[in-house]
């Protein structure tokens, strides 16, 4: 079972694929690009089509997927938090 | 060995003009607002024709009353469309619409209401509609080659399975039909926003990556003119946002799947203008989803792929507009409305190739005769875009 994708392994963040997971699970990622696995452990409760972060950021820090800048960090971040628009948020308008 | 080549037919109607559709509507096109009532009543007399209803049409001047024009007169030209019988309230601009239609050699005519009322209007329409109906219904297919099939793209009600499986499907499906020489198109200005320095350096030469930039810094300088905020709320959308896209520029990323690894952008076009050759052409337009797919039905695109994540509905009156989905709960929530589902990829139970090659046999039987959900459930969105207020 594949639980998270992500495109490029420089990616920062990855996109959970199914549904009910919860704080704590284990999750298995695959990195499309590479077609490589990874593991990740969840840091709180995300629907499926949301991202997970896969390492620690800080305020200001780019946010990379697909291999490119996808955006900011506007509230610290650790690993394994769900990652969307109270933590990031767009550098262009 | 991919589903099409080169030597591959569809069952296609063979219009006047040479060009070939893969439906045969017969259509009552009012060209304002007032003349909607008319166009239904003849719809409702006539079985097998279907009234096009707008809101638009009165005192729009300039740029935006040319785009009125070129959309509805690309609308009649479709090679989707048999034949069209145009409403107005007056014959002049009528005329100019029904002139323009009739460049193509299919039958059109036009009917002003004001000197005549409403009844006499769609008693003349009527009489008209029937004949249309009962000589497009003699309308036989015959055997196309498949680079003939005009094809669109745009994705909508987006999150983020669909920059990870339905949009790579798209243009898995492209990379597959653009070597053919198929005329292609995706748009959506503004959801590229995040993602330009990709497209340019996917046009074909300096020339079309200057228009291109051109037309993407026209929208942009649109939007910061007119924004209020930082568009959070409608760019992404709160549908975007609730299925997890977060900023425009992962919308962008996510976008930009559609046109695959390797098509090149060979041309640009403004809003309803048709491209001039084969290749895959960028139209300024918008990004509502039925505004953007009437514009490309109005360039004279025949079939529509429309990669969803959260389910978008829409189709189109006159383009049948197949939707791919790669998200396994929408696919269960709203199965009615998914023709290809590709949520296989995101469980590598199926390669990105497979999915194209999915998305292409897909076409291939929407394009001899099978009909989108969306047709069969009758969705038949018309929207106009509008550039600015009436005078």
């Amino acid at each position: 079972m594949i639980h998270f994708v992500l495109h490029d392994a420089k990616d920062t963040v990855a996109v959970i694929v199914v549904e009910g997971v919860k704080k704590g699970d284990s999750l298995k990622g695959w990195i499309m690009d590479e077609d490589r696995m990874i593991d990740v452990a969840a840091r709180a409760d995300i629907p499926i089509g949301h991202k997970i972060a896969l390492k620690d950021m800080a305020v200001g820090d780019t946010v990379w997927k697909y291999g490119i800048d996808m955006g900011k960090v506007v509230a610290p971040i650790q690993a394994g938090e769900h990652a969307h628009v109270h933590n990031i948020k767009t550098k262009r308008w | 060995m991919s589903v099409i080549h080169k030597d591959t037919t569809f069952l296609g109607y063979r219009r006047e003009n040479g060009r070939v559709g893969v439906r045969n509507h017969v259509i009552i096109l009012p060209l304002d607002d007032l003349s909607n009532a008319a166009a239904e009543a003849v719809a409702h007399n006539i079985k097998g024709c279907m009234a096009l209803t707008h809101p638009y049409g009165r005192l729009q001047f300039g740029a935006d009353l040319d785009l009125h024009f070129r959309t509805l007169i690309g609308t009649g030209c479709n090679p989707n469309v048999a034949a069209v019988v145009v409403i107005g309230i007056e014959d002049g601009w009528t005329k100019k619409v029904v002139d323009g239609i009739a460049t193509t050699g299919k039958p059109v005519v036009g009917f002003g209401i004001e000197g005549h009322g409403d009844h006499d209007t769609i008693m003349r329409a009527s009489k008209a509609a029937r004949e249309f109906v009962q000589w497009a219904s003699e309308k036989q297919r015959e055997a196309c080659p498949i680079h003939e099939l005009w094809v669109s793209t745009k994705c909508g009600e987006s999150d983020t399975t669909s920059g990870c499986g339905a949009n790579p499907t798209v243009g898995n499906a492209f990379d597959k039909l653009h070597p053919l020489g198929n005329y292609l198109c995706f748009g959506e200005t503004s959801e590229i926003t995040g993602g330009e320095n990709i497209v340019a350096a996917r046009c074909k030469t300096p020339e079309v990556a200057e228009r291109f930039m051109f037309m993407f810094n026209r929208y942009q300088d649109m939007i910061n003119r007119h924004k209020t905020t930082d568009l959070s709320e409608s760019q992404p959308t709160k549908g975007n946002i609730a299925g997890g896209l977060t900023t425009i520029e992962e919308k962008a990323l996510g976008n930009i799947q559609k046109i695959g690894k390797k098509c090149t952008v060979d041309g640009v076009i403004d809003k309803a203008e048709m491209p001039t050759h084969p290749g895959l052409w960028f139209m300024d337009s918008s990004s509502a989803a039925a505004e953007m797919v009437t514009l490309c039905a109005a360039s004279g695109y025949a079939v529509h792929f429309f990669p969803t994540g959260q389910g978008n509905v829409i189709g189109n009156p006159i383009v049948p507009v197949i939707k791919i989905c790669a998200n396994p709960r929408t696919v269960r929530l709203m199965s009615e409305h998914i023709d290809v589902d590709s949520s296989g990829l995101l469980q590598r139970d199926i390669t990105l190739d497979q999915a194209g090659d999915k998305l292409l046999e897909c076409m291939l039987r929407t394009a001899n005769g099978r009909l989108t959900a969306a047709e069969a459930l009758g969705h038949r969105e018309f929207v106009l875009t509008r550039l600015f207020e009436s005078a």
